[in-house]
């Protein structure tokens, strides 16, 4: 690679030993050496990101400087919208789609000079935790390729790892940009709900849904968030107020601040590898000055339960549109009612349907109150939970996922097994707030283990300097070893 | 013990026309998701109080102001069959 990361790519690029042509052609060829073992792309735009290169190196030579994404590759996950480039959701039901507009945080890429690679893989409309549910079939983990990369942002997360993007984005409705994160060994991050407009990404679950980025390094992560977040209009649900500095305070270190383990997030279920580093990660934090304190979250125990209530539910009401009337796959009927059931059952994958027959009997009439009524109500006690917690800490840390990759086809016949899969990343969807996986080092196979720092609502400036605190730390170094035949 | 539920009712209610073998499929898998997401009614909670924007937003609208919007031809393009600025659809109602 020419850079190893962004914001290294972008001193090079600025001091003329580069040009964003080259690290075009630097992510083209990573690509095209690793995607027939990894596949973390459904689309592959040369052309187009060729032309754009092009126009970002002769802005520079014209004193033109877009900033730190200027002439950066970068990779999308296949639910934002691409004007003129096809986006599927990786869903049959949206073969062929071409969206007739920009998803906002693309418009605020090209403004950025960004150089748009492709579309990354991702399991069916993001519902899944392994990237195993594409319609188009599975990602593989760089660092293992009998595993998974996690989902539902598995593609993204392959792509950095890989390095045929130095940055790309990923949505996050219940860890799905930080579980793949963690399996893949790269840094990801879930910003405050709100904060990153979701005007033309593809909607999950409305209420939980937010995008955010994948990149090599915890600085990278902060200038990719200040180039997409801000407030958008298109957004209905879009914050209006004042954003923090995400890399203000990334030199800092952490002495004096308070954070909370959460008891919760540890014991059953979790690996003794996974267990060890971050209570060792935590040890050493505290050696920089943090003082640690053990913090119970009684509500996180049924967040779970809560999530596949309130997700499916909104999900089965955003897939209501995709019907074989106004884009994508289309099955003949005799009438509307039966074009549009035809359709739907044939265009959706399993987990998909699972999903939204899940959320419609949690609507539906008799059990709306039991089900989705009561969810509501858990998701306020969690908001309450962590408001409690919060009066004590700065931060609340974690393991990202409870287990290392897993082995491909290991979950997919048991969808509850799947779901465990982000049983630490739920809480912060629930309650709207930031987190994110920072690599912490390898287990004994070699596969990642990521750390997780979650804080309250625009708590990202120390969300963030305790996360770069963590990657110094570490000194984790990206080098997926099933590539390094390919390299 | 895993919920029991009319999964024909549900799949009519999703419009999802599923064979009767994948309904019972979907039935059992179904069963045991929410057994297991009955879990939220083991907490005592207060019956009014319900989950809000982490920001306190309330939802927000933009001024009614005509401004341009996508191209006709341009979105019904993407459409399975259209006519004359129309998407096609079968007849709404059946012989039923």
């Amino acid at each position: 690679m020419i850079a190893s990361s962004l914001s290294e790519a972008g001193r090079l690029l600025r001091s003329g030993a580069t040009s964003a042509e080259a690290l075009l052609d630097d992510a083209l060829d990573t690509a095209s050496r690793t995607e027939a073992q990894l596949h973390a792309f459904l689309t592959i735009d040369a052309d187009g990101a060729r032309e754009v290169a092009r126009q970002a190196d002769a802005d520079l030579a014209d004193g033109i400087d877009r900033g730190p994404l200027h002439g950066i590759p970068v990779a999308l996950k296949d639910n934002m919208c691409t004007r003129g480039v096809e986006t599927t959701a990786a869903s049959q039901i949206l073969a062929g789609y071409v969206p007739p507009y920009d998803a906002t945080v693309v418009t605020r890429l090209r403004g950025g000079g960004a150089v748009i690679v492709g579309k990354t893989n991702l399991d069916e409309f993001a519902m899944g935790s392994s990237t195993e549910n594409s319609a188009y079939g599975t990602t593989y983990n760089p660092w293992d390729l009998s595993r998974v990369p996690g989902g539902s942002s598995g593609g993204s997360a392959a792509s950095v790892a890989a390095g045929s993007s130095l940055l790309a984005l990923g949505s996050d409705t219940g860890g799905s940009i930080r579980q793949p994160a963690s399996l893949c060994g790269v840094v990801g991050m879930k910003p405050t709900y709100g904060t990153v407009s979701r005007y033309g990404l593809i909607a999950f679950a409305s209420s939980l849904d937010q995008i955010g980025p994948f990149t090599r390094t915890v600085e990278d992560s902060t200038l990719a968030l200040t180039a997409i977040w801000g407030y958008d209009p298109l957004d209905s649900t879009s914050y209006q107020g004042d954003y923090p500095s995400p890399g203000a305070r990334l030199d800092r270190g952490v002495d004096g601040l308070r954070i909370g383990v959460v008891t919760e997030l540890s014991g059953e279920g979790f690996e003794p590898a996974v267990e060890a580093a971050t209570t060792d990660m935590v040890a050493r934090l505290e050696k920089e000055g943090v003082e640690v304190m053990e913090v119970s979250l009684p509500t996180f125990d049924i967040a779970l339960s809560a999530y596949y209530l309130i997700a499916p539910a909104e999900a089965s009401s955003n897939l209501a549109r995709f019907d074989g009337i106004r884009y994508g796959l289309r099955v003949e009927g005799a009438t509307t009612e039966e074009l549009m059931a035809r359709t739907r059952a044939e265009g959706f994958g399993p987990e998909v349907i699972r999903r939204v027959l899940l959320g419609t009997y949690s609507l539906s009439a008799g059990y709306y109150d039991a089900f989705y009524g009561q969810a509501q109500r858990v998701r306020a006690a969690i908001q309450e939970d962590f408001a409690r917690a919060y009066q004590q800490v700065d931060v609340l840390v974690s393991p990202t996922s409870p287990t290392v990759a897993f082995d491909a086809g290991a979950r997919t016949s048991d969808p509850l097994a799947m779901y465990l899969s982000d049983i630490c990343n739920i809480p912060a969807n629930l309650a709207g707030h930031p987190a994110i996986s920072v690599p912490i080092g390898l287990d004994e196979a070699g596969l990642p283990i990521g750390f997780q720092v979650m804080a309250p609502p625009l708590g990202e400036e120390t969300m963030y300097q305790v996360a770069a605190e963590v990657e110094r730390l570490a000194g984790f170094e990206i080098s997926p070893r099933a590539l390094e035949g390919a390299a | 013990m895993p919920i029991d539920i009319d999964i024909a009712h549900v799949a009519r209610l999703a419009r999802l026309d599923l064979t009767d073998a994948d309904l019972e499929a979907y039935k059992a898998q179904l069963g045991v998701i929410l057994e297991h997401a009955a879990r939220v009614q083991s907490l005592e909670v207060e019956p009014n109080v319900e989950a809000a924007h982490p920001l306190g937003l309330a939802n927000a609208f933009r001024d009614d102001e005509l401004r341009p919007s996508l191209d006709r031809d341009e979105v019904l393009g993407q459409a399975p069959e259209a006519v004359d600025g129309h998407f096609v659809v079968p007849p709404a109602m059946g012989a039923e």
